[in-house]
């Protein structure tokens, strides 16, 4: 295995030639020092606050009247909440995957993506956060989660999986934040000495820490960082998994499955990558960051995407054959619901969204085409969000007696709540990118030829 | 004891490879208080400064055993002894629903361990430093590399161990106030 490590296509290269330590800088730095902030800039992050804005209304008046406003009904008591937590705890996955496992696996193009991949992870976590808080009904009491000594006498459940999960999403939280923040240091002390602003310098400077680059620092940092990925890497895997027990351990038919675990986790990533192309798009057009952010990145983001992909699809495939295998008739009939149910339509626009219409990324001309990656990009974005909803709903509507059969309907305080995440969301994008270097400035310096050193 | 009146010497280098080769010919000279500072990690550099000792990963493992094995301390107190419920029968201490919130813990103290390990043992946040003092060293987190040697090492003199950095062929030298 003499083989260089160089990919057998002719892909275009991780960073365009002719850049320097010095223009590198620059061209990152001056995106948050110098360039101002352009109209557009204002007109999406207005749009986004106003969605924000609309997402606290519909918040507040659910604190007032509970959540009864909502659609949920007995027997469909997880509706919108559960449905848009998991698809954002499933999109922040891919920031970690990009962070923490192509790191470890030594994918060096995962060096100008990283960093707003992992802010999308932590503001997709955000967002998913949210959910399960405004959902336990009184949410002034979700401290009641956490195991702390009270004068109830009374601790949590630690044989439920909806406790798993608190551990589950806090940690991962926690390790995103601090990850992301411990990747920030170095560029925020370029900042630091960069800016001109006196504002700007002490702010960066509170937030640098004091870096200043020592050999000794970079060594331990190094380590650490190296570590941290290490540990983040099956937490990561850990966290879908830990969401998929959440319905795995439940006895619902179509809940009660051992493929939930991989299944979710490569749901995830699909979904996770999807939307740091929706996000890397626009944002490499508008920077003029094209030589950064190339051709290469796009199409290995795309192939990512084919491959878990098709893992969801065999996912589908095996929950459709164990529901007639089993020879179970509460499996059978879910399956039957799914295909012929009230829900039908959603089903199908589930296997187009998510197996059908990714399936032209096999074509080359396709997966290096911006416009269509971003297009696609939405479809599964759209299916991913559909497959967690026949999950909880369709799943709940018709269980094991008739009698108890009943439909969901979300209602517009539902609506509000799910679009006024992504304006949440967007919003937080926004200010990211204008006040924090997107690319990760001291990882690109170590991809130029300058950067070599024999011994 | 002898005041010193400076911090140290500093030589500035333009590239990666200037920077480990002086930093090899500082270390082999004798020198054994010095330091470099590089914008990015550079590979070789540590060693070249004659830096071996790390003790990071030694303080993520404790940070991890620390947290797997308190999480499950407290799982089993709190099912066995403090707040036994009966759940379809199972044992109270029934391990292997205790594993997923034991490894959770685990990788977040392992986690939180390597980040506020490493940056105490780096000695951060320090927000003034003397090597702030340079100008030119505001350019250590973009484009250039620095060597100093610090005013306590035993072969420090300020004439001698300027004369043996210009022997490294540096782009300027400067003194470091302190």
């Amino acid at each position: 295995m003499d083989e260089p490590r160089q990919p057998a296509t002719d892909a275009s290269p991780v960073i365009e030639p002719g850049y320097t330590f010095g223009t590198v800088t620059d061209k990152i730095a001056s995106i948050v020092l110098t360039r101002p902030t352009s109209n557009g800039w204002f007109f999406g992050f207005g749009i986004a606050f106003l969605l924000t804005m609309m997402m606290l209304y519909a918040v507040g008046y659910l604190f007032i009247r509970g959540v009864g406003i909502w659609g949920i009904t007995i027997p469909i008591g997880w509706g919108f909440a559960i449905v848009n937590f998991v698809w954002w705890i499933g999109i922040g996955h891919a920031g970690t995957l990009i962070s923490a496992i192509l790191l470890l696996l030594r994918q060096s193009w995962r060096n100008s993506i990283n960093r707003f991949a992992e802010a999308m992870t932590l503001f997709a976590v955000s967002a998913a956060g949210l959910f399960p808080l405004i959902h336990v009904g009184r949410p002034w009491l979700a401290y009641w989660l956490f195991p702390y000594p009270n004068t109830m006498n009374y601790w949590p459940q630690f044989r439920s999986p909806l406790v798993w999960d608190v551990f589950a999403v806090s940690t991962y939280a926690t390790i995103s934040l601090l990850f992301w923040f411990i990747g920030l240091v170095p560029d925020l002390a370029t900042l630091r000495d960069r800016s001109t602003n006196r504002a700007a310098q002490i702010i960066y400077g509170m937030l640098a820490l004091g870096w200043r680059g020592s050999a000794r620092h970079w060594h331990r940092y190094e380590t650490a960082y190296l570590l941290l990925a290490g540990l983040a890497t099956p937490l990561v895997l850990s966290v879908h998994t830990v969401v998929s027990f959440d319905f795995a351990i439940a006895i619902v038919p179509g809940w009660h499955t051992t493929i939930f675990p991989p299944y979710f986790v490569a749901g995830a990533i699909y979904s996770g990558f999807a939307m740091v192309l929706m996000l890397a798009i626009p944002i490499r057009k508008f920077y003029g960051l094209e030589d950064f952010i190339t051709e290469r990145h796009l199409q290995n983001s795309a192939k990512v995407m084919l491959a878990t992909g098709l893992i969801v699809a065999y996912g589908y495939a095996i929950e459709a054959f164990m529901g007639w295998y089993s020879g179970n008739r509460y499996d059978t009939f879910t399956l039957w619901n799914r295909l012929h149910g009230p829900y039908a339509p959603c089903y199908y626009a589930l296997l187009a969204c998510n197996i059908f219409v990714p399936q032209v990324l096999w074509i080359r001309k396709l997966r290096t085409s911006p416009f269509a990656l971003f297009l696609i990009s939405g479809v599964i974005l759209v299916g991913m969000w559909l497959e967690r909803f026949i999950i909880v709903v369709v799943s709940l509507h018709r269980d094991f007696l008739t009698s108890s059969w009943g439909m969901y309907y979300p209602t517009r305080w539902d609506w509000m709540t799910y679009i006024g995440t992504i304006g949440m969301f967007l919003a937080a994008m926004f200010l990211f990118v204008r006040i924090l270097p997107m690319i990760s400035i001291f990882e690109m310096r170590t991809l130029l030829p300058e950067a070599e050193v024999k011994e | 004891m002898k005041r010193t009146p400076s911090y140290g010497i500093m030589a500035e280098f333009d590239s990666p490879q200037q920077l480990v080769d002086a930093a090899h010919r500082t270390h082999q000279a004798g020198y054994l208080k010095i330091d470099a500072y590089s914008p990015f990690p550079v590979e070789g550099l540590a060693e070249a400064i004659g830096f071996h000792k790390n003790n990071v990963p030694l303080v993520v493992l404790i940070g991890g055993l620390l947290g797997g094995l308190s999480g499950y301390a407290l799982q089993y107190w709190i099912s066995a002894i403090s707040y036994p419920i009966n759940v379809g029968g199972k044992p109270y201490h029934s391990w292997p629903a205790f594993i997923v919130v034991t490894f959770e813990m685990t990788i977040l103290f392992g986690g939180i361990f390597a980040v506020f390990g490493m940056l105490a043992l780096n000695g951060l946040p320090m927000p003034y430093h003397p090597v702030f003092n340079v100008p030119r060293f505001a350019f250590a987190t973009k484009d250039r590399f620095f060597l100093i040697v610090f005013s306590t090492d035993p072969k420090y003199s300020p004439s001698e161990t300027r004369r043996f950095l210009e022997t490294l062929d540096p782009r300027s030298i400067s003194e470091v106030p302190s």
